[in-house]
């Protein structure tokens, strides 16, 4: 726990610190869902709110790593970091708390934005927040894979888009159908065995291939 | 090796010859049914290959074995090409039966993603300019994959039964007829043997490549 | 010296890297106040081998043992741009579990001669002063065995003498360190003259 702490205030002063870069992912959240008011002319569903979000945590977890990895604090967190997990938790957690709950809070106004509709917005963030979640711990795989290539981007999106497609499914079908009035119980609960099983796996994926980069 | 491909084209040869010359046409879908017999062993054989190379996956991120990590060098591209076959004959398929050559399909999305899979896994090794670290984050790519296969799968699932329109009825394909089943087989058994062929002459490509200063290369490239 | 007494034990070692071998049956025993210097031309696998001792890098073959912790100053100075010494060095000391207060990290700031560029972001200090702050990492968080990627790079006349005094001080505590160099360490007074491996054909 001192670890994740210690880690995650880290990379919360540095994001802040950082100024604009922690802003990115929201201001481009925002500028696509402008960009596809513009290019569909209405008549959308919820479910592009979710490929918005899904495309600006590619685009912003893709450099998780990377500055980390050019000044050699990765090469001194692996030595010293025992265990590696909360560290890695609570780096993501930062970067989540950054540019996945901006989105997820903004979304409902995306959501009106886009088709009108205003039912369904608590599930539409509560869902939104835990997937995001989700998709940064995924996204962190490929991230992590990439970090010593120096050319993260779409090779990083090509990699992890298809490991978004579950929590995109329940994602979406949970706030559709709550906007719709429709249960919801089942894809919430899906999304949430989906973030679970990320919370617990992909961190020893990321610290694996971690390792691997580092690897001279 | 030679026996491989020689068993693999024969059968395949066997399979094809019967199930286009010889085999009746179907009675909802005539004649196009005929191109079951690249179809499904193609779609079959993508996951097989898959399935193989997270096992390689595995053993070379545990037991550091160099053959796993050329055997998923050699195995990557073929399995992107097997897919790619699956697919295109799936589409091409389906325009003259289901009237369109794409539906939500379970197996059709899966399949797809599967394609991305594969190009990962070549695109991967080609950004990692160290050999020895592309392998092991390879590896490591293929078991995360094989890990996420059966949720993808899962979740494609359920999306399709919640929003494909029920008119179109191959979410539950009729159960197959015993004449079509066996040119089926042949071919897929075929299909296995050929694939395995190319494979290992991949990999033997590799072997010689890396191990290229060798004595026993030299040797053999003398007498050949 | 027991068996026992070795910091860290390297036996046959072999690293290659892109199909070419860099080392083979590479051995070496650090002992308490010992010194090893690694020589060799560019590309002649000194950043590898450290890399190896440290557990960045697994062998191709042979074992590493290290019987207790290491420090490992590299290439990279594992220092970030958009923190300050302070915090950089509060950082390290909490991931390695260190405990050292922030009154000593301070006072190391002030020994490597940073005293008044401690509250600085690190991307406003110059390569020698970032240099400098990565080995004050030596003196915050206290490790029997230190593994050194070229020290002397990119420090001055000052810190180079500072270097020294501090890897004599370092050795006569019972501390012992790997360096990988193009330049004589020199040893202190009563003190084992360093142990050379030299890499490269």
């Amino acid at each position: 726990m001192r670890l994740f702490l210690a880690q995650f205030r880290r990379e919360l002063l540095i994001a802040l610190r950082s100024g604009t870069d922690a802003a990115s992912p929201l201001v481009f959240f925002v500028l696509a869902t402008v960009l596809l008011g513009l290019g569909a002319g209405g008549a959308l569903g919820l479910g592009v709110i979710w490929v918005l979000a899904l495309f600006a945590n590619v685009l912003a977890v893709e450099g998780v790593f990377r500055r980390d990895h050019d000044d050699g604090t990765l090469e001194q967190l692996l030595i010293h970091a025992r265990p590696l997990f909360p560290t890695i938790v609570g780096k993501l957690c930062a970067h989540w708390m950054l540019s996945g709950v901006p989105v997820a809070m903004l979304s409902p106004g995306a959501a009106w934005m886009l088709t009108g509709a205003t039912a369904g917005a608590g599930i539409l963030v509560l869902t939104l927040t835990m997937g995001t979640l989700a998709l940064t711990l995924l996204g962190a795989i490929g991230a992590a894979l990439t970090v010593a290539t120096g050319r993260g981007g779409l090779l990083v999106a090509i990699l992890v888009l298809p490991f978004y497609v579950p929590v995109l499914i329940f994602g979406a079908n949970a706030s559709t159908a709550a906007m719709q009035g429709a249960p919801t119980a089942f894809p919430i609960l899906a999304l949430a065995a989906l973030l679970a099983g990320c919370l617990t796996a992909a961190p020893f994926a990321v610290g694996k291939a971690l390792a691997i980069s580092q690897e001279y | 090796m030679i026996g491989l491909y020689l068993v693999g084209g024969m059968l395949i040869a066997t399979g094809s010859i019967w199930g286009l010359g010889f085999v009746p046409p179907e009675r909802l879908q005539g004649n196009s049914v005929r191109i079951l017999f690249i179809h499904a062993p193609a779609a079959h054989l993508a996951e097989a290959i898959y399935v193989t190379i997270a096992i390689a996956g595995f053993v070379f991120l545990v037991w550091r074995m160099k053959m796993a990590d050329m055997l998923i060098q050699a195995a990557a591209p073929i399995g992107l090409v097997v897919t790619v076959v699956a697919l295109a004959t799936g589409i091409i398929w389906g325009i003259p039966t289901w009237g369109t050559g794409w539906v939500w399909d379970a197996r059709t999305v899966s399949t797809l993603l599967l394609a991305f899979l594969f190009f990962g896994l070549v695109a991967l090794r080609q950004a990692i300019g160290r050999p020895e670290r592309a392998s092991r984050a390879i590896a490591l790519l293929a078991l995360v994959g094989v890990v996420n296969i059966p949720i993808i799968k899962y979740s494609v699932e359920w999306f399709t039964t919640l929003h494909q329109p029920p008119s179109i009825e191959i979410g539950k394909r009729p159960a197959i007829a015993p004449v079509f089943l066996w040119p089926l087989a042949v071919n897929v058994l075929g299909f296995y043997c050929f694939v395995a062929g190319v494979v290992i002459a991949a990999l033997r490509a590799r072997i010689v490549e890396r191990e290229a200063g060798a004595q026993w290369v030299r040797d053999w490239v003398r007498a050949s | 010296m027991a068996v026992g007494d070795d910091l860290l034990v390297a036996e046959n070692v072999r690293c290659a890297v892109g199909g070419r071998w860099l080392f083979d049956g590479l051995s070496l025993t650090l002992v308490p106040g010992g010194l090893v210097e690694v020589r060799g031309a560019n590309g002649s696998g000194k950043s590898t081998l450290l890399r190896c001792l440290v557990g960045l890098h697994e062998p191709d073959s042979g074992t590493v043992r290290r019987n207790v912790d290491g420090l490992y100053v590299g290439h990279r100075s594992g220092i970030c741009g958009r923190m300050t010494p302070v915090e950089n060095l509060r950082w390290t000391v909490g991931v390695a579990r260190a405990g050292t207060p922030t009154r000593s990290i301070e006072a190391a700031l002030v020994r490597v001669g940073l005293g008044d560029v401690g509250d600085d972001l690190c991307d406003a200090l110059s390569a020698g002063q970032q240099r400098r702050v990565a080995l004050a990492r030596l003196l915050v968080c206290p490790a029997p065995v230190w593994i050194l990627d070229e020290p002397l790079t990119a420090l001055d006349d000052a810190g180079r003498g500072f270097m020294c005094e501090l890897m004599d001080q370092h050795r006569s505590s019972g501390g012992a360190a790997v360096c990988a160099t193009h330049e004589d360490l020199p040893a202190g007074p009563g003190q084992p003259a360093a142990a050379v491996v030299r890499l490269g054909r």
